[in-house]
Parts: structure tokens; C-alpha cells; sequence
């Protein structure tokens, strides 16, 4: 294949790759639009292998293999309550393969294990600075992309601690290494021929070393802001990668990916009433949660129902909202939950789904998880859809969410959650509140909706409640 | 500056625009399969790591190569097919469909 063929193949593939998320904004055209990607990748691959660079393919075979095995099983097997922590896997093996990518070509261009001098100087090729200053960014987002993702994988799996870790410094450390980093790159742009070469691997290990510390002390709940930031960095690495080998397609696709990134992080630190450096730099809840439970104390009374109570507010109810969270993603009760749902339509009773954008740990993961128990994905709601109906339903049943059902949100203005957007379901006629434990959320607030009248708590597993709850409806619709 | 880091630019900036105006489109129901898509997508540094693989510079430089096309390979095969995946569960309500008023 000639040099303009492939060109215009790799213009294809980035075409089909922009369709390909167009696809996206409709379930109904969403599984086109993942066929023209798959297309776009396709035609990409098979221009890549004609380029006359290629000689030897028996490492290019054996990965290809090994690589589709491992995503194939990793994609039929895995869970669906199990998605943030494939997707959080996922941005650190692209982190991984940009950053090596990038170690690759600067060893192809300078030698990494070469004494710079004479030798590499006089290389063949050479290195430029805008070269040297794209590998740079490259490697350095790539390894921080994959360490972070790691980072993210564990806190999400719970083998590293959800809460977050801090000590005194922490920032400032942080920040002296970024800028470290930074300088690091600056003069091996100014001197891309004959700066040493453990300036490069030193570049490498901070960025390693950064991704740990940067994700170390931020919490569980920040995990959908983490996860699209990751995302957002493993598409600028992509896009350095093309400035480094200049390659369109790779600065394209890199882009699309970087702003689909930053996108969801924009969004979903909208949804917190956060800024990105509050996530990113603030330990949330730290002084709240020590300080909230003094103050409440244990005695407040709340209303602590039974199944049975609650099965009978169910069953006089015309319309009841679900308002699911992480809780429900933890107990895997979102096949109980429609059964409820279904048991509850029978009866003629009206069922909605209200989903906030940070329920769970991260964009979209509560809608995966109705759609895969069967909830059809008309009966979901978004925060600004359903707010107004909380005023006119009889029953609000929320599962295992605490901070996006605060109140004290609105109103309270020295909650650490103050300002953040939430439904209003305290509105509601009665509201049944399905729980773990009294423990206040993960910013910490205590929440007084569950010390309003019209709450009714139900303290225990999610899961066990709403099976119970499912006979209940069912035995009452009898008799 | 270099011809090449301007033309760069150039791209970087439209597809940027471009991304940004398709992405805003995708509703909040389906963000996990748009970030599954764009990992598969973004698993187009497959075309560098092929390139580092094949080019058969050194060992060093194929089992790196190798690493990578490996690491990319398992982001595209594995992204598209569980976007695919998720895509297949969200079904529309036979019965919610008549009774709804938006």
C-alpha cells in the first residue's frame, strides 16, 4: 500500500470513530455506531501492518492474539456490577501502551541504555525538540494514567482503603514533584539531543510514582470524577503520541477521547457542586465527619419500620419513585428491585426510577444496572427530569443512596454537601429509606431526612428488604 | 515553531471542538457504554505499538512493541464488545411506551 492510501485509510477509520460516538446518543443507534468503530479499528489495523516500517510480524501476531484473548474473556465474563472496575482496568493498560509506545520510539531515536554522547548524537534519525517535547508528555501522562487507573482499580476492588489518605504535606510534596517533573521535560526540550537519559527514565518513574500519590487521597464516592479524569488523560497521552509519530488519526481519536473525559469530569463535578481542584486536592468530609456526629448525637429518634410496615405503604401507594445508589450496586439488588417494581405494576401502580449523575462510582452506573435487570431505559429519570414529581408521589423508596437524598443540601449551608444538587424527596407523602446502618454517607453529613416524619427506615441488607418487601406487595395484592 | 507541531495543532483543536459537540449529545443514560467507546477508540494507539512491534530495531524494542500491541489489543477487542454488550441490555418499555407523556 502506498503512503497516500494509507492516509486516507487512517481518515476513514477517523471518520467511522466520530459516527461511531454519534451513535451513542440513542440506545436504538448505539450498537451501529459501535459497529463502525469496530470497522474504523479494523481498517486502521490493516492499514498499519501494510506500512513499509513493518518487517516482522511474529510479535505483532503474538500480541494481537494474546490482547484479543484477554479482552474477550475479560468482556463475556465480567459482572455488570463489576463495570467502574473494568473501566478503571482499562485506562491503565491504555496508559500502559502509550507510555511504552513513547519509551520505544525515544530508545529507537536516543538509545536508552546508550551513554549520551557521541553515539546517540550522531544517530540516524536524530530527535527534535518537538519530538522530544511530545514523547515527553507522553510518557509521563501515560505512566501516571496507568498507575493512577491501578490506583482507582484497587479503592473500587476495596484491596486498597476507599477512604481517603492524607498526611501533612501531602500537596505540597505533590505538586513539588509535578513541578519537578515538569522541568525535567523543559530541558530535555531545550537540549533534546544530549540531555542524559536518566532524565527520560527519571520522567518515567515520577510519572509512575505520581499516579499513585494523586489518587491515594481522594475517596470512593470521587470515583466517577477520577475515572473520567483518567479516561480524559489516557486520551491526551494518545494525542501526544500523535504529535510524537505524526500521526493524524492518533491525534484525532486521542482528542475525541480527552474531551469525552473532561466532559464527564465537568459534569459529574457539577453534580457535587465541586471544583475539579476540590476533588482533585481536598480530602472530602474529613472535618465535617468528625465534627457532625457531636453535634447530632445518637439519641434523635427516627422512625424504624419493618418490612411489614413498609410493604403496606407500598401497597396503598399510586406512584412511587426508586431512588437507587452505591448501596445498590453493593448488596446486587437491582433484580429484587424490579421484581418489587414488577409485583408493584401489577397492582397498577405507577414506577419511576430516579437516577442522579453520581450515583455510584461512575457516570451512567446506575443506569447499567436497571437495563441489565430488565428496567426498560424509559422509566429512568434524570435529576432534572423528575425533580418536580417527588411533590405529587405517594412513595419514595430509596436504596442504599444517602448524600444525594440530603436535604440538608439545600438548606444547610454548613453541610460539606451544601450547594450540591438533590432530589427533593422529602416532598413526597412517605419515604422509605432501605439502609445498611444510621452511619452518616461517605461527605459524611448527617441527613435529616431520616429523622423527618413521613421517613420510614428499614435498617438491613437492601437485597434480603426488598425480596421480603416483593412477597409482601404480592400476599397483600391477595387477600 | 515547526510546520508540523502548527499542522498538529490544527487537528487537535477541530477534533477537540468535534468531540466535544458529538459527546454532549450522549445522554447521562448511557455514559458508562460512551466511556467503554472511547476507551475501545482510544485503544487506536494500537497503531503506534504495531509500528514499535514490527519495525524490528532491537529486542528491546520488539518485546516492549509486543507489550504494548498486547495492552491496546485488550482495551479495542474488550471495549467494543462490552459497549456491545451494554448497549444490547437497554431495552424500551413495550407497555411504558403508550402511557408515557414525554
Amino acid at each position: 500500500m502506498g503512503d497516500a492510501l494509507i492516509s486516507l485509510a487512517y481518515l476513514a477509520s477517523s471518520i467511522l470513530f466520530i459516527m461511531c460516538l454519534r451513535g451513542l446518543s440513542s440506545p436504538e443507534q448505539g450498537r451501529r455506531g459501535v459497529f463502525l468503530g469496530e470497522l474504523g479499528m479494523f481498517i486502521a489495523v490493516i492499514a498499519t501492518v501494510a506500512k513499509k516500517e513493518i518487517i516482522s510480524y511474529e510479535w505483532i501476531v503474538a500480541g494481537l492474539l494474546l490482547g484479543s484473548t484477554i479482552g474477550t474473556a475479560i468482556s463475556l465474563k465480567i459482572p455488570m456490577t463489576k463495570m467502574p472496575e473494568r473501566i478503571a482496568f482499562s485506562h491503565a493498560f491504555g496508559g500502559l501502551a502509550t507510555a511504552l509506545v513513547g519509551v520505544t520510539e525515544y530508545h529507537k531515536l536516543r538509545g536508552l541504555f546508550s551513554v549520551a554522547t557521541e553515539a546517540s548524537v550522531h544517530a540516524e534519525h536524530g530527535i527534535n525538540r518537538l519530538s522530544m517535547g511530545a514523547l515527553g508528555f507522553e510518557v509521563f501522562l501515560g505512566s501516571l494514567t496507568f498507575t493512577g487507573s491501578i490506583m482507582a482499580f484497587g479503592k473500587l476492588q476495596g484491596f486498597i482503603t476507599g477512604a481517603p489518605v492524607t498526611w501533612k504535606g501531602q500537596n505540597a510534596m505533590n505538586i513539588g514533584a509535578f513541578f519537578g517533573t515538569i522541568a525535567l521535560l523543559v530541558y530535555q526540550v531545550i537540549f533534546p539531543e544530549t540531555a542524559p537519559t536518566w532524565m527520560f527514565m527519571v520522567m518515567c518513574a515520577s510519572g509512575l510514582a505520581l499516579g499513585v500519590l494523586a489518587v491515594l487521597p481522594i475517596g470512593g464516592a470521587d470515583m466517577p470524577v477520577v475515572i473520567s479524569l483518567l479516561n480524559s488523560y489516557a486520551g491526551l497521552a494518545a494525542c501526544a503520541t500523535g504529535f510524537a509519530l505524526k500521526s493524524n488519526i492518533l491525534i484525532i481519536s486521542g482528542a475525541l477521547d480527552g474531551s469525552s473525559g473532561l466532559l464527564l469530569s465537568m459534569m459529574m463535578s457539577k453534580a457535587m457542586n465541586r471544583s475539579f481542584a476540590n476533588v482533585v486536592f481536598g480530602a472530602f468530609g474529613t472535618a465535617g465527619g468528625t465534627a457532625a456526629p457531636t453535634t447530632g448525637g445518637a439519641a434523635r429518634s427516627f422512625n424504624e419500620a419493618t418490612v411489614e410496615d413498609a410493604g403496606a405503604v407500598l401497597q396503598a401507594s399510586q406512584s412511587v419513585i426508586v431512588v437507587p445508589g452505591y448501596g445498590m450496586a453493593v448488596s446486587q439488588a437491582q433484580h429484587a428491585v424490579r421484581d418489587l417494581a414488577a409485583a408493584l405494576e401489577k397492582r397498577g401502580t405507577e414506577v419511576k426510577y430516579a437516577i442522579h449523575p453520581v450515583a455510584g462510582r461512575m457516570p451512567g452506573h446506575m443506569n447499567v444496572l436497571l437495563a441489565e435487570s430488565n428496567v426498560p431505559y424509559d422509566s429512568l429519570y434524570d435529576l432534572d427530569m423528575i425533580n418536580d414529581d417527588f411533590a405529587r408521589t405517594d412513595a419514595v423508596l430509596v436504596v442504599g443512596a444517602n448524600d444525594v437524598v440530603n436535604p440538608g443540601a439545600k438548606t444547610d449551608t454548613s453541610s460539606p454537601i451544601y450547594g450540591m444538587p438533590v432530589f427533593n424527596v422529602e416532598q413526597a407523602r412517605s419515604v422509605i429509606v432501605l439502609k445498611r446502618s444510621m452511619n452518616t454517607g461517605f461527605s459524611g453529613a448527617e441527613n435529616e431526612l431520616f429523622f423527618l416524619p413521613n421517613t420510614m427506615m428499614v435498617l438491613g441488607d437492601a437485597k434480603k428488604t426488598i425480596l421480603a418487601l416483593v412477597s409482601e406487595v404480592k400476599g397483600g395484592g391477595g387477600h | 515553531m515547526s510546520e508540523d507541531l502548527i499542522f498538529g495543532l490544527y487537528i487537535f483543536a477541530l477534533a477537540t471542538f468535534v468531540g466535544y459537540q458529538v459527546i454532549s449529545r450522549v445522554p447521562p443514560l448511557l455514559h458508562t457504554p460512551l466511556m467503554s467507546g472511547t476507551n475501545a477508540i482510544s485503544g487506536i494507539s494500537l497503531v503506534g505499538s504495531l509500528v514499535a512491534a514490527g519495525a524490528k530495531h532491537d529486542l528491546v524494542s520488539s518485546i516492549l512493541g509486543f507489550v504494548a500491541v498486547t495492552a491496546a489489543t485488550i482495551n479495542v477487542v474488550g471495549g467494543f464488545m462490552i459497549t456491545d454488550r451494554m448497549l444490547r441490555m437497554f431495552k424500551k418499555g413495550p407497555t411504558a411506551r403508550d402511557g408515557k407523556a414525554h
